[in-house]
C-alpha cells in the first residue's frame, strides 16, 4: 500500500543510500591509499586535510577541471555513453541491499533497505552483469587498439566468471530457500549460522570471483597498466573517467555488501547499532580487496580463463550438487 | 560460421609506454593475443657517447661514461678506467683496488633492486618494488657520503679513485650488510613461491644455450641457461681473484630462472662486499696520474668487466703522444639481449612481452649509447 509516508521514507532511503555510496567511493580511494602506503612502509596521502582526508576531494575537483578529450577516431554517441552505462548498474545495485533491521518512527514501520525485493539476489546479478557494457562500449568507441583489446578481455573475463559467480550462491539459495536479500540475513542470526559456516567453499568461490567480475587486481586483467597503458579506459580523461573510476569502487563496495549480507550476517552483530555492524564489515571487506591489490602480482589473460572455466566453475558446480545432496535429500 | 575471417594486426608498443624501461619501441605483429612476429625498434636514446669521447681527455670520458649505463654508473666508470690504465701501465694502489671492489658490488646490488622492483611492478605486483627501493636507498646514502653523488657517481677514476671513504662508511655499511640478507628473504618470501608470480615466468621467454651464444648474450641471462660464464671468475679484472663466492646458474633460462639467479646474485655480492670490508688495507687511494698532461701511448685493446647485466666492455684505440683516443666502441649487453628478444617472444602472449622485458633487465641507455 503506497502512502505519503512510504513515498516520503523511500525518498530520504534512496537520498542517504546514494549519498553514502558515494561519499563511500571517494573514501574507499583514500582508505586504498593509505592501506597499500603502510603495506608498502610509505605513509600515503596525507597532506590534505588531517591523514589526507580531504584528499578525495582534492581528486575530484582536479579531475573535474581536466580538459574533456574525444578522440577522432572514437564514435562520439557510444564513447560518450560508455561511462554512463558503467557507473549506473553500479549504483542501482544498491536497492536492495539491507543495512539494517525494521525501525519504527511515528508509527511507521520503516524497512532499513530501500526495496525488500522478493527476487533481490536475482536483480542484483542482473544489474551487476549490465556493467560489462560499459566497458565493452567504452573499448570499442575509443578508436585505440589497447582500448579495443581491454574492452574485449573484460567482456570475456566478466561473462566467464558470471557462471561460477552465480553458480556460487547457488549453496547458500538451497539452504535458505528464499532470493530475498532481508530473508537471507534474518535467517544468520545466530553466528554460527552465517552462511561462510555452512558453505565456505561456496565463500571462497564466490569472493574470487567477485574481485575478477569488479576488475581487481590480481584479476585487473582490463586496465593492466603495464600491459595496456589502462585497457578500455585509456582514452578517457575528465569527469567520464571518473566516472568509471567511481563505478569500479562501487561495484567494489557492492560486492562488499552483498558479500556482507549473503554470507557474513547482514547487519547482525552484538551492541552495536545495525547499520554500524553493516559499515563494520563492508569495511573490513574492502580492506581485505586492499590488502591482495598489495600483495599478488597480476594474472595473465589466458591463465586467468583457465582458473575461471576449468577451476572454478567444476567447483561450484560441485558446490551444488554436494550442497543439495546433505539438505534436499 | 566455417570460416570465419582473421586477420592478424599491428600493435606498436612504445616509446611510450610504462613498461618498456625507457623508450624502447615494439612493433609486434599479432593474432588475436598471441604474437606472431616482435620487432624491436632502437635509437630513442642515442647520444653518441662513443663520438663524444673522442673528444675528450681520458680523465674527462669518465664522467661522460657515467650516463652510458645509469643503473651501474660504477662499472661505466671501471671499464673506462681499467682500459686506461692497461693501455698506459698504470698500477692500481691496493686500497684503491679494494674500495672500487666494494662500490662495484654494491652498485650490482643497487641495480639488481632496480629490477626487481621493475619486473613486480610489471607483473602488476606493486608492493616488492618499494621493498626493493627502500634498500637501494641505502646504498644510494653510502654512494652519496662517499662521492656526493646518488646515480652518476665520477668515482672511480684513471689510477684509482677520486676519494677516500668517509669514517662513518665502513659501520654503515656493515649495518647494512648485516640486514640485506634477511631483506632478500622478504622479497623471496612475496614471489618465490606464489603461484601466480610463478605461472607468469616458469617456461615464460625460454632462451635456449645455443640462441643464448650466438646472440652473445651475457651476465645472468646467460647464467639462467645453464652456462657458468662469469668474467668476475673467468677473465678476472681488478682484484675478483681474491674472494669466494658462487657462480648461480638455472637449468632452463626462462623468466622464473633468470628472477631465480639474479635474487641468489645479490647475496653474493653481499658475500664479496662482506670480504672486501674485512680485508681492506690502509695506503694510497690512487696512483700518480696527472689527468691534465696524461698522454695514453699508442695501441688498441678491449677491456671487459661483468657488470649486473653483463658484459659491459670497451674498445680504445690510441695514437701515440695524445691526450684524446682516437676511437672509443661501447659494448652494452642490453643491446644483444634485445636483439634476442624477438627469437623468444614468439608464441607467447602480450603480456608476457613485459615480463620478458623485464626479466632480461634491459635498458634502454645500454642498448643506444
Amino acid at each position: 500500500m503506497i502512502t505519503t509516508g512510504f513515498i516520503i521514507a523511500s525518498a530520504i532511503k534512496v537520498i542517504v543510500v546514494v549519498v553514502a555510496v558515494l561519499t563511500g567511493c571517494a573514501y574507499a580511494t583514500w582508505l586504498e591509499r593509505k592501506l597499500v602506503g603502510h603495506i608498502q612502509h610509505r605513509i600515503g596521502p596525507n597532506l590534505a586535510g588531517p591523514f589526507g582526508l580531504l584528499q578525495p576531494i582534492a581528486d575530484a575537483i582536479k579531475l573535474a577541471f581536466k580538459e574533456d578529450i574525444v578522440p577522432e577516431r572514437a564514435e562520439r554517441v557510444t564513447y560518450a555513453l560508455a561511462p554512463i552505462v558503467a557507473f549506473i548498474p553500479a549504483m542501482l545495485s544498491f536497492a536492495v541491499i539491507p543495512f539494517g533491521d525494521t525501525i519504527t518512527i511515528m508509527g511507521q514501520q520503516i524497512d532499513m533497505v530501500i526495496s525488500d525485493l522478493n527476487i533481490g539476489i536475482l536483480y542484483i546479478f542482473a544489474i551487476t552483469s549490465l556493467g560489462v557494457y560499459g566497458i565493452v562500449l567504452a573499448g570499442w568507441s575509443s578508436g585505440s587498439k589497447y582500448s579495443l583489446l581491454g574492452g574485449i578481455r573484460s567482456s570475456a573475463q566478466m561473462i566467464s566468471y558470471e557462471i561460477a559467480y552465480g553458480l556460487s550462491i547457488i549453496g547458500v539459495l538451497i539452504i535458505a530457500q528464499t532470493l530475498s536479500m532481508k530473508e537471507l540475513v534474518a535467517q544468520q542470526a545466530n553466528f554460527f549460522d552465517w552462511f561462510i559456516f555452512r558453505q565456505p567453499l561456496g565463500f571462497v568461490l564466490f569472493v574470487i570471483c567477485a574481485i575478477a567480475e569488479t576488475n581487481r587486481s590480481p584479476f585487473d586483467m582490463p586496465e593492466a597498466e603495464s600491459e595496456l597503458v589502462g585497457g578500455y579506459h585509456t582514452e578517457y580523461s575528465s569527469l567520464r573517467f571518473a566516472m568509471f573510476f567511481i563505478g569500479e569502487y562501487a561495484n567494489m563496495i557492492t560486492v562488499a555488501a552483498v558479500v556482507t549480507t549473503i554470507f557474513l550476517g547482514g547487519w547482525q552483530g552484538p551492541l552495536l547499532p545495525p547499520v554500524v555492524w553493516f559499515c563494520i564489515k563492508v569495511f573490513l571487506f574492502m580492506a581485505f580487496y586492499v590488502w591482495i591489490r598489495g600483495t599478488l602480482p597480476r594474472v595473465r589473460y589466458d591463465q586467468l580463463m583457465n582458473l575461471g572455466w576449468k577451476v572454478l566453475f567444476p567447483l561450484a558446480l560441485l558446490n551444488v550438487v554436494v550442497t543439495a545432496l546433505i539438505y534436499r535429500l | 560460421m566455417a570460416d570465419l575471417r582473421t586477420e592478424e594486426f599491428v600493435v606498436n608498443m612504445g616509446p611510450h609506454h610504462p613498461s618498456t624501461h625507457g623508450v624502447c619501441r615494439f612493433v609486434l605483429t599479432m593474432d588475436g593475443e598471441v604474437i606472431v612476429k616482435a620487432e624491436p625498434v632502437i635509437g630513442y636514446l642515442h647520444r653518441a657517447l662513443e663520438k663524444i669521447c673522442e673528444n675528450r681527455t681520458y680523465a674527462q670520458c669518465i664522467p661522460v661514461l657515467d650516463r652510458f649505463e645509469y643503473c651501474t654508473s660504477m662499472s661505466c666508470n671501471q671499464v673506462f678506467a681499467l682500459a686506461t690504465e692497461k693501455l698506459a701501465g698504470i698500477e692500481v694502489p691496493e686500497r684503491a683496488e679494494y674500495l672500487r671492489v666494494i662500490m662495484l658490488e654494491l652498485n650490482r646490488i643497487a641495480s639488481h633492486l632496480i629490477w626487481l622492483g621493475t619486473t613486480s611492478l610489471d607483473l602488476g605486483a606493486l608492493t616488492p618494488f618499494l621493498y626493493a627501493f627502500r634498500e637501494r636507498e641505502d646504498i644510494l646514502d653510502l654512494f652519496e657520503m662517499t662521492c656526493g653523488q646518488r646515480l652518476t657517481y665520477n668515482y672511480i677514476r684513471v689510477g684509482g679513485v677520486a676519494k677516500d671513504i668517509p669514517a662513518e662508511f665502513i659501520p654503515k655499511a656493515k649495518k647494512f650488510l648485516s640486514t640485506f640478507d634477511h631483506k632478500v628473504d622478504d622479497y623471496e618470501r612475496v614471489l618465490t613461491e606464489n603461484p601466480i608470480f610463478i605461472a607468469r615466468n616458469q617456461n615464460i621467454g625460454v632462451m635456449s644455450q645455443e640462441l643464448a651464444i650466438a646472440y652473445g648474450v651475457s651476465g645472468p641471462n646467460l647464467r639462467a641457461t645453464g652456462i657458468k660464464f662469469d668474467l668476475r671468475r673467468d677473465d678476472p679484472y681488478s682484484i675478483y681473484d681474491r674472494f669466494k663466492f658462487d657462480i648461480p646458474t638455472g637449468q632452463n633460462g626462462d623468466c622464473y630462472d633468470r628472477y631465480r639467479v639474479r635474487m641468489q646474485e645479490m647475496r653474493e655480492s653481499a658475500k664479496i662486499v662482506r670480504q672486501a670490508i674485512e680485508q681492506l688495507p690502509e695506503g694510497e687511494i690512487s696512483a700518480k696520474f696527472n689527468p691534465l698532461v696524461f698522454k695514453a701511448p699508442a695501441g688498441e685493446l678491449y677491456s671487459r668487466i661483468e657488470n649486473s647485466r653483463g658484459e659491459m666492455g670497451v674498445y680504445i684505440q690510441s695514437r701515440d703522444k695524445e691526450k684524446k683516443p682516437l676511437r672509443v666502441k661501447l659494448r652494452g649487453s642490453s643491446y644483444n639481449h634485445l636483439q634476442a628478444m624477438p627469437h623468444v617472444l614468439v608464441g607467447h602472449k602480450i603480456a608476457d612481452v613485459v615480463a620478458v622485458m623485464a626479466s632480461l633487465d634491459i635498458i634502454m641507455p645500454d642498448v643506444d649509447r
